[in-house]
C-alpha cells in the first residue's frame, strides 16, 4: 500500500452505509450504462421469455402472460465490476423461484445460462437464482425499464457483480455443468462475488 | 488476456505530466512490471489516504502498446471526481502511483482484425480511441481508418495537432470533426450532434462494413449505436464504451 500525500478522499458520509459497500467500489448516484454493443430494440409484441434445458416442464411467456405472474417489489444493493454501487435500488419483479417452481428444475440441473436478446449470455450456479436471491425486474424506480437499463425485463441477482444481471433477459437454461457467458470467456470471474472482490478470473484474492 | 501482471498491484511512477486541454492532462507513467496491452484497454488506478481510505477509478489507455514500459493515461478532471481532482491538482513528476492491469476484453482492437477501421468518440471518450490509432500507425499495412470526433469546442479537443499529423502522412486515415457548442475561427465543416444524415454519410464511404467502436457519453453512443443498427450495421460489428 503506498500513500498519496495529500489525498483526503470523500469520505462516506454515514458509516451503516459503508458497511453495505464491498472493497474497491464507490457509490455512485447515478446509473451509469455499460454494455458491450448497440442497446437492442424489443417490441412488446415480439417478447418473450422461457425456462429451458433440464427442467422437467418448460415453460415460455409472452410479454402478456408474464404480467399474470406474481410481483414483488425488491430494494436491493447493486455493485459493478467497474468499481461503482449503488444502494437501495428499487425494483418490481418476478422471482426467479416463481419462474423454477412452475419449470421444475431436473435433478441434474446445476447451473443456469442467462440468454439475451442481442445475443449476451452469462453462467450463474442455479443455486444462486433459487429462494428469491434473484429476479426478472420489470420496473426500475416505479417505471418501466428502459432499454438501456435491461428493458423491458432484465435478471437482477444483487448479490454478484452487475455483469451477471443479464439485460434483456430471453431465456434461462439450467445446464449440469459451469460453461462461461460473454465476459466470463474473455476473463472475467466465472462466479463474481463483490465482497471477495471478484472481478476477473484470476482474483482468489486481493 | 494477460493472466497473471494484470491482477497485480504494482507502483508506477510519473514520468511526465502533459497538459491537453483545460480540464485534461495525460500521465504517462512508468511501471516496474510491464506487460503489454490492447488498445481500448484500461488501468486500475488506487489512491490512498494517510488513515488507509482508498478510492479507484478505470482509466483508459492512451499510449500504444508499443510504447513498452510506459503507459499513457489521459484522464479528465471531473468537477467533484474524487481521484481526478487529487491527479489533477496534487500530482506531479516523480510521484508514485498505485496501478493495476491492464485489464478489459471487448472494447479492445487487434491488428489482426482486418476490416476497416471506424472510430467515433465523444469530448473525452477519444482516449481509448487514440490507442488504437497509434498502434494501428506503428502497422506494416494497417487497414483504413476513420474518425468520426464530436467535441464542444476547439479549447476541448484532445490530440488535435496530433491527429491532423496522423491524417496527414496516412491517407487510408481521415478524420471527420463536429462541433457542438463553438466552432474554431473560419469553420466551415460541422457543427451539430453526430445525426443519422453524418453517420449515413461517413457509413457509405466504406467499401464493406467497418468495426466500429463507438466511446463517449452514454446518450451519444446509445444514438449512435442504435442508428448505426438501423442503417444496417450488424450489432456485432459495433462494439461500445460509455461514460457518464
Amino acid at each position: 500500500m503506498h500513500i498519496n500525500p495529500g489525498f483526503q478522499g470523500k469520505r462516506r458520509e454515514d458509516p451503516e452505509k459503508a458497511k453495505r459497500i464491498p472493497p474497491g467500489q464507490h457509490l455512485t448516484h447515478d446509473f451509469p450504462v455499460l454494455s458491450a454493443g448497440p442497446t437492442p430494440k424489443i417490441r412488446l409484441t415480439d417478447w418473450s421469455c422461457s425456462v429451458e434445458g433440464l427442467v422437467q416442464n418448460p415453460q415460455k411467456w409472452s410479454w402478456n402472460s408474464f404480467q399474470k405472474l406474481p410481483q414483488k417489489t425488491y430494494k436491493v444493493d447493486i455493485h459493478c465490476v467497474t468499481a461503482w454501487s449503488k444502494l437501495d435500488t428499487l425494483w418490481r419483479g418476478v422471482s426467479i423461484a416463481t419462474l423454477l417452481s412452475l419449470a421444475q428444475p431436473s435433478a441434474n440441473a446445476s447451473h443456469v445460462i442467462a440468454e439475451c436478446y442481442g445475443g449476451y449470455t452469462t453462467n450463474l450456479p442455479l443455486e444462486d437464482v433459487m429462494g428469491d436471491k434473484a429476479f426478472i425486474g420489470l420496473k426500475y424506480d416505479n417505471f418501466p425499464l428502459t432499454p438501456e437499463h435491461g428493458g423491458p425485463a432484465r435478471l437482477v441477482v444483487p448479490h454478484l457483480y452487475f455483469w451477471k444481471s443479464a439485460k434483456w433477459i430471453k431465456c434461462l437454461r439450467l445446464v449440469d455443468k459451469d460453461t462461461p457467458g460473454f465476459w466470463e470467456e474473455i476473463g472475467y470471474h466465472m462466479y463474481g462475488d463483490p465482497w471477495q472482490e471478484q472481478r476477473y478470473g484470476e482474483d482468489e484474492s486481493e | 488476456m494477460a493472466k497473471t501482471r494484470a491482477s497485480k498491484w504494482q507502483l508506477a511512477t510519473v514520468k511526465e505530466i502533459r497538459v491537453e486541454t483545460n480540464r485534461v492532462k495525460t500521465f504517462v507513467l512508468a511501471l516496474p512490471e510491464w506487460s503489454p496491452h490492447l488498445p481500448g484497454q484500461h488501468y486500475i488506478l488506487r489512491l490512498t489516504a494517510e488513515d488507509g481510505y482508498q478510492a479507484r477509478r478505470s482509466y483508459s489507455i492512451a499510449s500504444a502498446p508499443e510504447r513498452k514500459n510506459l503507459v499513457a493515461l489521459t484522464i479528465e478532471r471531473l468537477e467533484d471526481g474524487e481521484v481526478s481532482t487529487y491527479l489533477h491538482d496534487f500530482v506531479k513528476v516523480g510521484d508514485k502511483i498505485e496501478i493495476r492491469g491492464p485489464q478489459g476484453g471487448y472494447f479492445v482492437w487487434k491488428s489482426a482484425y482486418k476490416s476497416p477501421l471506424w472510430l467515433i468518440a465523444g469530448g473525452s471518450g477519444i482516449v481509448p480511441l487514440m490507442a488504437m490509432l497509434r498502434h494501428r500507425q506503428q502497422l506494416q499495412r494497417p487497414v483504413p481508418a476513420k474518425l468520426l470526433y464530436s467535441i464542444k469546442s476547439p479549447e476541448d479537443e484532445i490530440y488535435g495537432g496530433e491527429l491532423n499529423q496522423l491524417a496527414k502522412k496516412d491517407s487510408a486515415f481521415t478524420i471527420r470533426r463536429t462541433y457542438t457548442q463553438k466552432i474554431p475561427d473560419q469553420w466551415a465543416g460541422d457543427q451539430r450532434r453526430v445525426d443519422k444524415i453524418m453517420l449515413q454519410e461517413e457509413l457509405a464511404k466504406f467499401p464493406s462494413h467497418p468495426l466500429v467502436y463507438i466511446c463517449g457519453p452514454t446518450t451519444m453512443v446509445e444514438f449512435v449505436a442504435h442508428t448505426l443498427v438501423e442503417l444496417g450495421m450488424p450489432s456485432v460489428r459495433v462494439r461500445t464504451e460509455r461514460f457518464g
